[in-house]
């Protein structure tokens, strides 16, 4: 197994699309190297991205945050201006494993593990994120939710990597939120995720909203109709109802070691209020 | 059969040189290369925290960095908490609260325990057990792990 | 034997006092030796190849590419493991453990092993193994395997335990009864009949550190193994018999052991290790993953458990019984027996009678996990009972007190009780303050009791003076969580030494006679029982030399305190020899000065638990969390009591994680699909509150300092005190452990509808 160390991304694209074997972009390797210890995959090349300065830091644009894919979740904590604007998204980073795995663990590479319980891809989904992407010859920008294709497979061509994932500027009055089911209270895979970002007028009625929901089918899903449910509400005993509802009717799970069809469909719709009424508030400013 | 690398490293303080294939784990090279045995491979896959040690002052867990991104970095390991013959506050108080049972998890725990120490010096009881949630003990049912960390932070807030 | 009728007086010195630890030191520096932190010069790294089937036949193994590709030492098949057994069927069901040879029994079993030049070359070299499967049909859940035309796991089985004698075989392999009385009398006296069924899915003890050993034999039939172990001595003998080696020319080190739980008490993969050391003639260290601990070693048994009690409506229990059925994975066990005999050993009862099937399934080898076996048991009879108790109107725990077991009771499984702590482990549940705490939003609170037997067996010690007075205690049972700590307060107590003037060490299988292993909560019990008789046996020694020393007869000379002493007026005028003083001498008064015991440390004493537990229930996701918990055991005397508190938390903290989140899973194939720690998700510490402990001391007649074992019992009650828990706050009562989420969800919604 080769193992490479490239300083620029195009050099990292370059890298995979040259591999005749398997290649693969090691980040923070938190599931690279489960998946190498387990077998599962035998790569002939690594290529580690975390010497690209263009992946390592976390920068505030005027159109918004720009998180490097080599920036780890604890350094994503660590950002007061992040975790102010995006809390829900932090929070979700934040989720994914222990203190050991924070410290190591991204956002990109949890989006190009392409789980469908991925912890953060929900509430980046919900954020509107885009996600830079930087191939041999080019690069382009795609909406996060059009990144997994279905459980370990992406949209991403053979020598494109995530440069990084941008979440865009934020009016007033915003807030999001992510909450996840697990047995136990750490070190768990979401049995249920659900994200929702919205943002409210000046009235407090909600303007717009987005909601996602993970681990509830084949990939994390944007639910448009579960926002509709509340767009033009205070969030009032209806609308969470029905933005339940919409949630329950979007899920498409499966029956496994982790959890069942009937219980994740209906903890989908509970997690989904909670997390709007966290959003809510924090949208109130409270 | 494919050359080995040759990294340098610094380890507990000490310029430390080895050679290793790109597949081996930090973990591996610790205990099978460098005779660092402290670090315990519980599950190799991230999930118990018996190999954690710290990587630039970053809480990590071994197993599941390799051996060749060690390059240049600097790495804690159990081996060196103690200050020469002086025992690290949290390793005296784990004997003394009887922390410990079969002690396996122990060197994961210390290192995780200075960890969450370092930036928190009054942590809750509540921040202490979250905090070493990626710390498996199947012995202690963690009580009196909590309560050794928690005079630790008491007496070093004292100094 | 051993009676001492005066320990109720005894004023203790060293005993009860909670010094640190003398291998502490050692464990929080990263100093310890496990079982994978050892090297030898030369030494191989071995790898073993596991079937992906449940239940298939093996028709051809190919090792030939195998063995050629450079760097490959050895390669084993079951051919390398001959059987030189003898007709010992368990010997031979242990060795088909080890290796399967002609089919694979269970997802994970053995089926070849390679040991190479290093884990690289290893592993290529187990690609280039071909076995040829042949797919039988499989049965994994115990009610299935008892069904008409199941899957035979094994065609030599045929049931044990009924007459006639079966003339097929049969995947019950054992059916074991027990009782007393008239239950079907009993039953038609009772007002109140209640009658429930539960289920329980297996778990695993998940020790942290997985199996590890480094082996090395020669050509000449010696041979040594280092090994993580509960008993060297048993694997010693284990791993000689299925090697046709010598006992005497085998000699097994115990590491350290990382938990064991019951789980390291079998041979797993040490005789493949020391089979490719012979082979390859290269010591060869093994080391599991995790993958393959919770595949191919031995978990508890899943169960199925049917339970009947009758009551007056004064609360008398007028008749009890249940129907067991536990598979023992491949190989026949002893587990239903086990959970038969302890199901109802908390109560007095006139009419009892329970059945334990003992059931075959394409599993891993059941082994031993802490108080084996009666968890499950505890689980379905502790949740009948408070079910009974509310039928009756009755407080659960004025009834357990009502029908508790007392000094006197003819046991549900036969003998009858002396002293006994399950009286006042429930008195102390009614004084406890836990029991008056006010319960929070969305909490409810349970109680339950538990029985654990415990054990003594082979016990050799030997205690040797030095010459500046310290005391070598050299014991043969494997410290699994302080021992050494119990074991040299004892033994400076005995000898009225400090503390600190006593070193215990763990020995080799070379330097003491046998000892049993570290099981049945028999450390500090037997290796303490045994350690008193070697001090007495060196003070008997001590006080000769003093009597040579000092000319006169030895019955003038008593132990006191540290000191010979000359006993009467007569010798007044000979100042105290100290331990110091004759050890200094020993040279000139014949030389060393040791004591020894080898006995079999009969009469441990029967242990009883009562758990009080809160838990929190969110109304809307049945996400379950245990807020406070207390836990309350007769430990007969607590020798080190940082210690007996470790042992009722962490058998606590086993107990609460199999109540709520721990099972093995099986798919349709056959195939575990959560082998890791990620799925079979244990508590982790932000899951669990602090758990309070309360020690009783009732002494056990038959231990000079009157020791109970304190190891096991702590995992009986917890999952029935979170079902008692469950049913308060939600009003369901469970009766499939674990007691997810997703199945407390179900439980609500079907008792709505």
């Amino acid at each position: 197994m080769k193992y490479q160390t490239p300083s620029t991304s195009k050099e990292a694209a370059v890298l995979i699309q040259g591999e005749r074997g398997q290649a693969f972009v090691l980040a923070g390797g938190t599931d690279l190297m489960v998946r190498m210890k387990g077998r599962f995959v035998e790569p002939d090349l690594l290529v580690d991205i975390k010497q690209i300065p263009a992946m390592q830091s976390i920068k505030k644009l005027a159109t918004g945050f720009r998180i490097g894919a080599a920036v780890s979740a604890a350094e994503m904590g660590e950002n007061t201006s992040l975790k102010k604007t995006w809390p829900g998204v932090v929070e979700s980073a934040n989720l994914i494993g222990s203190d050991q795995i924070q410290n190591r663990c991204t956002i990109a590479g949890n989006l190009c593990n392409a789980s469908p319980a991925a912890d953060a891809v929900p509430a980046l989904i919900a954020a509107g994120a885009k996600v830079n992407v930087v191939g041999p010859q080019r690069r382009r920008t795609v909406a996060v939710e059009k990144v997994i294709t279905g459980p370990g497979t992406t949209s991403l061509r053979k020598g494109e990597v995530v440069e990084a994932i941008t979440l865009p500027k934020r009016p007033p009055k915003s807030g999001d939120a992510y909450l996840r089911f697990t047995p136990r209270s750490e070190m768990d895979i979401a049995v249920v995720g659900a994200g929702v970002s919205l943002t409210l007028d000046s009235n407090l009625v909600i303007k717009s909203a987005r909601v996602a929901l993970g681990a509830v089918a084949p990939t994390p899903l944007l639910v448009p109709a579960a926002a509709q449910a509340i767009v033009g509400t205070k969030l009032n005993k209806a609308a969470l109802n029905l933005l339940a509802q919409a949630c329950c009717a979007a899920c498409n799970p499966i029956d496994d070691k982790r959890g069942t069809i009937e219980f994740r469909t209906e903890v989908a719709g509970v997690l989904a209020q909670r997390a709007a009424k966290m959003a809510y508030q924090r949208a109130r400013g409270k | 059969m494919m050359a080995g690398t040759l990294v340098s490293t610094m380890i507990n303080g000490d310029a430390t040189e080895f050679v290793c294939q790109t597949g081996e784990t930090l973990l591996e090279v610790l205990r099978n290369r460098l005779g660092l045995t402290g670090s315990k491979e519980g599950c190799g896959t991230g999930d118990c925290g018996a190999c954690s040690v710290t990587l630039d002052g970053r809480l990590v867990c071994s197993c599941l960095v390799l051996g060749v991104e060690a390059q240049g970095r600097e790495v804690g390991t159990v081996e060196g908490l103690a200050d020469g013959d002086s025992l690290h506050p949290l390793q005296s108080n784990f004997i003394k609260h009887a922390a410990l049972q079969c002690g396996i998890c122990t060197p994961g725990f210390l290192i995780a325990s200075k960890a969450l120490l370092d930036r928190n010096s009054n942590p809750t009881d509540e921040e202490i057990r979250f905090a070493l949630a990626g710390n498996l003990c199947r012995c202690t049912g963690y009580d009196k792990i909590v309560r050794a960390v928690r005079a630790t932070a008491t007496e070093l807030r004292k100094k | 034997m051993a009676d001492d009728p005066k320990f109720k007086n005894r004023k203790f010195k060293a005993v009860g006092t909670r010094p640190p630890r003398p291998d502490g030191l050692d464990k929080v520096t990263g100093r310890a030796k496990y079982g994978a932190d050892t090297f030898a010069p030369g030494q191989l790294v071995a790898l073993v190849l596991r079937s992906p089937h449940a239940h298939a036949q093996i028709k051809r193994i190919d090792t030939s590419k195998a063995e050629k590709l450079k760097g490959v030492k050895a390669v084993i098949t079951s051919k390398d493991l001959p059987d030189v057994t003898n007709g010992d069927r368990d010997l031979y069901d242990t060795l088909e453990n080890c290796l399967a040879r002609d089919r694979a029994l269970y997802d994970g079993h053995a089926v070849a092993a390679v040991a190479a030049i290093d884990e690289l070359t290893a592993r290529k070299a187990l690609k280039l193994i071909r076995v040829t499967y042949k797919v039988l049909p499989h049965v994994t859940d115990v009610d299935a395997a008892m069904k008409p035309g199941a899957p035979i796991v094994q065609p030599r089985v045929y049931t044990r335990g009924v007459s006639p004698k079966p003339k097929s075989p049969s995947n019950v392999a054992k059916v074991s009864e027990f009782g007393h009385g008239d239950v079907e009398a009993g039953f038609k006296a009772a007002d109140v009949v209640v009658e429930k069924s539960y289920k329980t899915e297996q778990t695993h003890q998940g020790y942290i550190e997985p199996h590890a050993c480094l082996a090395s034999v020669g050509p000449d039939g010696h041979g040594e193994l280092w090994v993580t172990t509960q008993g060297h001595f048993v694997y010693r003998n284990t791993c000689a018999a299925l090697l046709g080696m010598d006992v005497a020319k085998l000699k097994v080190t115990a590491s350290e052991i990382g938990g064991g739980f019951g789980g390291k008490t079998h041979v797993w993969m040490e005789p493949i290790a020391l089979a490719l050391s012979r082979k390859a003639n290269r010591p060869v260290k093994l080391e599991m993953t995790r993958d393959e601990v919770f595949r191919s070693t031995g978990p508890t048994s899943s169960t199925s458990i049917d339970v009947k009690i009758g009551v007056k409506k004064n609360g008398t229990i007028t008749a009890a019984s249940a129907e067991l059925r536990y598979q023992d994975g491949a190989f026949p066990g002893i587990w239903a027996m086990l959970g038969a005999m302890t199901a109802y050993a908390c109560y007095d009862l006139k009419n009892v009678k329970t059945i334990g099937y003992d059931v075959l399934v394409n599993r891993p080898k059941v082994a031993a996990y802490r108080a084996p076996s009666a968890p499950m048991a505890a689980f379905a009879v502790e949740s009948t009972i408070n079910e009974v108790a509310a039928k009756i109107g009755m407080d659960p725990v004025d009834f357990r007190i009502k029908n508790a077991a007392k000094e006197g009771t003819k046991s549900s499984y036969g003998p009858t009780y002396g002293p006994i702590g399950i009286g006042p482990t429930l008195a102390a549940v009614k004084k406890h303050p836990h029991m008056r705490g006010k319960l929070g939003k969305n909490q409810g609170r349970g109680m339950a009791c538990g029985f654990w037997f415990n054990f003594g067996g082979e016990t050799c010690t030997d205690l040797n003076i030095g010459v500046d007075g310290t005391v070598t205690l050299t014991v043969g049972t494997v410290d699994v969580g302080g021992a050494r700590a119990s074991l040299s307060l004892i033994a400076a107590e005995e000898l009225g030494i400090p503390y600190e003037r006593v070193k215990c060490n763990i020995a080799d299988t070379g330097s003491l006679g046998h000892n049993h292993m570290t099981d049945g909560s028999r450390g500090t019990f037997s290796s303490g029982m045994s350690t008193i008789f070697a001090a007495r046996h060196a003070i008997e020694e001590l006080c000769q030399r003093a009597a040579n020393t000092w000319e006169i007869p030895v019955k003038d000379v008593v132990w006191h305190e540290g000191n010979a002493i000359a006993k009467g007026k007569k010798h007044k005028q000979l100042q105290p020899l100290s331990l110091g003083d004759l050890a200094a001498g020993s040279e000139n008064t014949g030389g060393p000065i040791a004591g020894h015991s080898q006995i079999v440390a009969d009469g441990a004493g029967v242990s009883f638990a009562s758990h009080i537990c809160d838990i929190e229930v969110d109304p809307e996701t049945s996400a379950t969390k245990v807020v406070r918990y207390t836990v309350i055991q007769d430990a007969g005397k607590a020798i080190h009591p940082d210690y007996v508190e470790g042992q009722f938390q962490g058998g606590a903290a086993q107990g609460i994680g199999w109540a709520l989140n721990e099972e093995y899973i099986y798919g349709d194939d056959g195939r575990l699909q959560n082998p890791g720690f990620l799925d079979y998700r244990i508590p982790v510490c932000s899951d669990l509150p602090f758990i309070d402990t309360q020690i009783l001391e009732i002494p056990n007649p038959n231990h000079p300092y009157g020791i109970r074992g304190v190891g096991e019992t702590s995992i009986v009650p917890p999952l029935a005190a979170i079902g008692n828990a469950l049913s308060d706050i939600t009003g369901v009562r469970m009766t499939h452990v674990p007691m997810s989420p997703p199945r407390i969800r179900k439980a609500i919604k079907e008792k709505q509808a």
